[in-house]
């Protein structure tokens, strides 16, 4: 997976690149990996529904998202847990039913369920930090058939700051891999 | 290719069996499911919205009427100091596992069927937690104090006790609501998107727009997003077990016999299952009619569903023997009075009512007949969700009006606030339904356009696998409506 910028996830210039429609998962799936082998980084495929194996016909790495919710969930097990030992241990030592002030296997439905609610946060707003999602405005959604990828349309789009994009030849590459449409996109 | 229908569903190689009928294309999915939210309101809607809002209605009035005067309006007292309001709550939390289970667990086995159905089973578990939020809220007594649950720094210094299986229900029943919407919504994102590139009017545009976050249903996002789906159902899957076991906590960690038993958490979680299906099969059978969907959610859903409504009502028949059998095996006066108490005693009514909804009624999905004929199992679905809000109701209350002094002995009966809460929970229910599916996307599009023969990208033109459509052609070449879809 090519770095993608934090500061400014748009290229610049006037052009922000090319988007070419497909009829078919199948032909997506083969301009994917034709454009993998062709050497671009910085560009995408867009479809309604998670088309399987796309993400290896991109040749895209696997998610860091587990590892993000790893951290998360082991942060609240502990935070879980600290409080509660600090609750009963220190802050407010109560004898409760003779037991001992640090009776831990009482405390770990809480330590489970807030190590739970930490990973599932951590996966969220982690899916939407990876994703960089909000983003409400983007290029692409100046297209008219891009509103379609919502619905039954499949899209490649290579962006300008490919090292390897040429307006006029990438736009070639994708009609000869079967591309319906291609249009350049403003930024 | 000639290969039977039993043979095609058998062989998962060759092929899966076909979940959603007529062979639609992508767009038609889109658009049938899109259609109810976009067309004017219809009078059917009103017909059900406005009865659930008049039950809110009730609600309202019987919290208010229970904050001014207190929980005396009810008709519990010693000994029966929990009635209906813990059996409404363990009954809305039980109802809300199905969604969960189907969302999550049905996700991690792969079982393609659950794409239909799992929308509309999200919402209903948010909306059942929320209904079971409320009692554990309105039953303390003082309310204006209820954040007195939470672990909240405060000027008397004073913390909850953590030891406490009712504070551990807080935490599980709060994180459970949380995670089960935070599920829901990133499963809604993509159908969002859907709705904001079709949405006509600016200010749907802007809505929709406005919670689909951008998404633009790029590969790079579908990537981490369904490595975030899978991560929330493998978190969901030990939760949802981990809810209702706790839940089952409030009873067994007590010492009160009937209540004081290990079997408590798997025995409460079998049974939220089943009354929870029951009540996804009551929503389904009416929305699969009411918004054209029968095509999408088939026979073959509810054929599935009553099989696990089989198994889970049975599990908690068998769950019911085992506490007689442990009460008699252990010899314990008290644990073998309790029992025989509640079979024969004041409350036996109640008892035979539940064993005969919950362990009798659901046999009759032994026969497929009754798995596919939508008016046994809509009337079933009713039956068993009440055997089950029944089976919370004897737990409760038969194990605590015989107390160890007889002179405590009591019989509990509601007052109309008792019944006013019931059945103005069931409003707050539906009307959050009926919002549900008047505003939002009620089937995941996305996640059923996966299902369709032609999403697989190694499928090309003309290839005419078996898989796509096993069903007899009529004359005009379309694929003639079978009994599956006619009901």
């Amino acid at each position: 997976m090519p770095a993608i910028p934090l500061v400014n996830p748009l290229p610049p210039g006037p052009h922000y690149g090319i988007l070419a429609q497909f009829a078919t998962p199948a032909d997506l799936y083969h301009a994917c990996e034709r454009v993998r082998d062709e050497g671009f980084t910085r560009w995408d495929a867009h479809s309604p529904f998670p088309v399987h194996g796309l993400d290896r016909a991109m040749g895209l790495r696997r998610s860091p998202l587990p590892w993000i919710v790893l951290v998360m969930g082991l942060t609240g097990a502990a935070l879980g847990f600290v409080l509660q030992w600090w609750v009963h241990g220190s802050a407010y030592p109560l004898v409760i039913s003779g037991k001992p002030y640090f009776s831990w296997p009482a405390f770990i439905p809480i330590t489970f369920e807030v190590a739970i609610l930490f990973a599932a946060l951590g996966a969220v707003l982690g899916m939407l930090g990876l994703n960089r999602l909000p983003m409400h405005y983007h290029p692409l959604f100046r297209s008219k058939v891009f509103e379609r990828v919502t619905d039954d349309a499949f899209f490649i789009s290579i962006e300008s700051w490919d090292p390897r994009f040429d307006a006029s030849a990438t736009r070639k590459l994708m009609e000869s891999l079967g591309a319906r449409s291609v249009e350049l996109l403003e930024s | 290719m000639a290969q039977s229908e039993a043979e095609l569903l058998e062989n998962p190689v060759a092929g899966r069996p076909t979940l959603i009928l007529r062979s639609p294309d992508f767009h038609s999915i889109t658009e049938v499911v899109a259609e109810p939210v976009e067309r004017p309101t219809r009078l059917g809607w009103w017909l059900f919205f406005l009865p659930s809002l008049a039950l809110l209605s009730v609600l309202g009035v019987a919290v208010s009427w229970l904050f001014w005067e207190g929980i005396g309006i009810w008709g519990l007292n010693v000994p029966v100091g929990w009635a209906w309001d813990i059996t409404n709550f363990v009954f809305w939390v039980g109802i809300g596992h199905a969604g969960t289970l189907i969302s999550a667990i049905l996700f991690l086995f792969r079982q393609k069927w659950r794409t239909s159905i799992n929308r509309a089973a999200e919402a209903m578990t948010i909306f059942a937690v929320m209904c079971a939020m409320l009692f554990p809220g309105i039953h303390v007594g003082r309310v204006w104090v209820a954040y007195w649950m939470f672990p909240l720094p405060n000027q008397m210094g004073m913390w909850p006790n953590f030891r406490s299986p009712l504070l551990w229900d807080v935490f599980a029943v709060s994180v459970y609501g949380t995670v089960s919407a935070l599920f829901w919504y990133v499963g809604l994102i993509p159908d969002l998107a859907t709705m904001r590139d079709r949405a006509k009017t600016p200010i749907r545009r802007f809505l929709y727009g406005l919670f689909a976050l951008g998404w633009r249903g790029s590969v790079r996002q579908w990537h981490h997003y369904e490595t975030a789906y899978l991560v929330l159902a493998a978190l969901a899957t030990p939760l949802v077990l981990s809810v209702h076991s706790v839940v089952s906590m409030d009873f067994a960690v007590s010492v009160l016999p009937g209540w004081h038993t290990t079997i408590f958490p798997p025995y409460f979680v079998a049974g939220a299952i089943f009354s929870g299906f029951a009540m996804v099969l009551t929503l389904m059978v009416i929305c699969r009619q009411a918004f054209g969907l029968n095509h999408i959610i088939t026979l073959r859903h509810f054929d599935y569903m009553a099989k696990i409504m089989l198994v889970t009502g049975t599990m908690v028949g068998f769950a019911y023997a085992t506490e007689f059998f442990t009460a008699w095996y252990s010899g314990n006066p008290y644990e073998i009075f309790t029992f025989r108490n509640r079979a024969g005693g004041p409350y036996a009514w109640a008892y035979w009512t539940m064993i005969t909804c919950n362990v009798i009624s659901p046999q009759v999905f032994w026969f497929k007949k009754a798995r596919t004929s939508i008016p046994i199992l809509f009337i079933l679905s009713i039956v068993i969700n009440i055997g089950m809000w029944f089976e919370r109701f004897v737990i409760i209350v038969t194990s605590l009006h015989r107390d160890f002094l007889p002179s405590s002995w009591d019989y509990f009966r509601p007052t109309v606030w008792d019944v006013a809460c019931l059945l103005g929970s069931f409003g707050l229910f539906f009307t959050m339904f009926c919002l549900f599916v008047r505003f939002l996307p009620m089937v995941a599009t996305a996640e059923v356009k996966t299902v369709l023969p032609q999403a697989d990208p190694h499928r090309h033109a003309g290839d005419e696998r078996p898989i796509k459509d096993h069903r007899p052609r009529s004359a005009h070449g379309t694929p003639g409506r079978t009994s599956e879809e006619a009901s």
